[in-house]
């Protein structure tokens, strides 16, 4: 490459707000229903019906603008977008162009690189489509409006990001925020946090802005960085060539790892957007704005320095403990039945981020409680179990969410700490394996070793290899 | 009639509004949308320096609802409506994913 390019990044980011209810109407926003059950006349565009605000939506809105140092527009409104599309039964929808309910807003990322701020552009509240599945043999489409009407914010930052790095960083604190505000699960699997990511390429050292594209279909963070870098990289060699970057939208294909553009839209990008006759504007009173800001959680920062501070944590503990809200719940609830922090701790930083990793889980899909891990851990603590069990029987907690002090004496697993009935077993050990004693007598220290793996082994793990070991010297 | 509009505009409204328009029918759409927006010309006259824009008629602002389900499953009713069902879905022609 004969010159350096900077890239430059702004984030479409759509977050599904964790209401009972839809936006506009009385129907469950619940996850996975039958097709068509959440469904009633306003959400599917039947003509006549009127939309009614749900009073949530707004204070999860203003609180999430609140936590990401946004004005909020205390006096806002809701705007009418026209399309045509089947996903959308009224052939608009309703969202926020001309007063979105949060501006000017900002948040501080970090990555290997340093600390640096991402500014907030807007943030607008909106209704979410429904879902529509395609069948290719019979050429026409199922449409289930279950989907139709929750509530969405979507958040739009400046174009200030410059790398792969830097998006995924600015997600995962927009993530932790929500999360920590209980305004949403934002799960990318699960659609609840979508990101259309807007990306240009300029010589480096210039101001003007390249022409930009939209990447859409962007499931998890690891699809998000490849597709940024594969945009970058096919933006560049464009202009290399000497050819435009054509402003267009690009759907990515994370299986085949490249994007194509989406339908042309030469039509479609006119919206005629209007202001939503149907309801009427949203005054956040000073009060109103007061009472949020009253309830506003404690966020992950604030988080992050208190289990410094309280529980004596080193920094890259107190960080994975806190990078997931359900991460943060499960130690606090767990530390105030067995207040032993720094072993809560280590079990969540170490088991547990094992399983999730080996079985491809986010923190949020555990479901064992912090009472099973608080007996775990006492029964560690008293010396009933050794350390080889207990983790056996935490991948079942982990699991199935097992009662692990009920199952330890159902299964027999309490640690043998009887000596007189180890010394047998040790006594048959030595006398079955008379060429590991022999080389351990011979100075291969290293020998004994082999002999305490049987004794384990004759004992099925329940013994305590510290006294084996103790034994054993004293037998030898 | 100062408004003149031309052939492109209206087919283009016509793309955006999903409607297929007969000759006759643009030639009659041109001249309503020339007279619509002759009237605006009329209304951008009157001074509204200090006026704010209104989009309510009525004095009316925070019309909410708690967040209580209040729906239940009605899908039978609802597909009632379908023009073509299959299953517990609604059933529309393929459009460009």
């Amino acid at each position: 490459m004969s010159r350096e390019y900077e890239t430059v990044i702004g984030l479409e980011v759509h977050v599904e707000l964790a209401t009972k209810t839809k936006i506009f109407c009385g129907c469950s926003t619940a996850f996975g229903g039958a097709p068509n059950t959440h469904v009633c006349p306003v959400c599917s565009g039947m003509p006549g019906s009127l939309p009614v605000l749900n009073r949530q939506v707004v204070e999860y809105a203003a609180a999430v603008g609140l936590a990401t140092n946004c004005t909020i527009t205390q006096c806002c409104k809701f705007d009418r977008k026209n399309y045509f599309y089947p996903d959308n039964p009224q052939n608009y929808q309703i969202s926020q162009l001309y007063l979105p309910v949060c501006r000017d807003g900002k948040v501080e990322i970090e990555t290997a690189d340093g600390k640096k701020t991402v500014g907030i552009h807007e943030i607008h509240m909106e209704e979410d489509a429904g879902k529509l599945i395609h069948d290719e043999w019979e050429d026409c489409s199922y449409v289930d409006f279950n989907r139709s009407g929750v509530p969405l914010i979507e958040i739009v930052s400046e174009p200030d990001m410059r790398s792969a790095d830097e998006v995924i960083a600015y997600l995962e604190k927009l993530r932790l925020i929500i999360q920590y505000l209980g305004a949403s699960d934002c799960k990318l699997q699960e659609g609840s946090m979508r990101a259309d990511v807007n990306l240009s390429v300029r010589p480096a050292g210039t101001s003007k802005l390249g022409t930009r594209t939209e990447m859409k279909n962007l499931n998890s963070f690891k699809a998000i960085a490849r597709a940024v870098e594969n945009e970058r990289r096919r933006q560049i060699e464009l202009l290399e060539e000497g050819r435009p970057v054509v402003q267009e939208t690009r759907r990515w294909d994370d299986n085949k790892e490249y994007s194509y553009p989406m339908r042309s839209k030469e039509d479609a990008q006119d919206y005629r957007y209007f202001p939503e006759p149907d309801l009427p504007p949203v005054v956040i009173s000073d009060q109103w704005l007061e009472e949020i800001r009253q309830r506003q959680p404690e966020l992950r920062d604030e988080k992050l320095a208190r289990y410094k501070e309280e529980y004596m944590l080193p920094d890259y503990d107190a960080k994975i403990l806190t990078s997931s809200k359900k991460m943060a719940d499960l130690f606090e609830e767990t530390v105030a039945l067995c207040q032993k922090p720094k072993k809560v701790s280590n079990w969540l930083m170490v088991e547990t981020m094992r399983l999730l990793k080996e079985q491809e889980m986010e923190p949020e899909d555990m479901a064992f409680s912090p009472e099973n891990l608080a007996k775990l851990i006492e029964l560690v603590e008293a010396g009933t179990i050794n350390g080889t069990i207990a983790k056996e029987v935490f991948e079942l907690v982990f699991r199935d969410n097992i009662d692990p002090a009920a199952y330890v004496e159902e299964k027999g697993l309490k640690t043998e700490n009887d000596t007189d009935a180890l010394r047998e077993i040790v006594e048959k050990v030595i006398a079955d394996n008379p060429q590991s004693v022999a080389d351990y007598r011979n100075g291969k220290e290293k020998a004994i070793g082999f002999l305490v793996g049987q004794t384990m082994k004759a004992t099925r793990g329940k013994a305590n290899p510290a006294v084996i070991n103790q034994l054993l010297k004293e037998l030898l | 009639m100062a408004n003149i509009i031309s052939d492109e505009t209206i087919e283009y409204v016509g793309i955006l509004a999903k409607l297929e328009l007969s000759g006759e029918e643009k030639e009659q759409a041109k001249k309503d949308m020339g007279r619509m927006l002759d009237y605006i010309d009329q209304l951008n006259e009157l001074d509204t320096e200090g006026v704010e824009p209104m989009s309510h008629v009525f004095p009316v602002q925070n019309v909410f609802r708690e967040d209580v389900v209040t729906n239940g499953d009605d899908h039978e009713a609802m597909l009632a409506n379908a023009p073509e069902r299959r299953e517990d879905s609604y059933i529309v022609p393929m459009t460009v994913i």
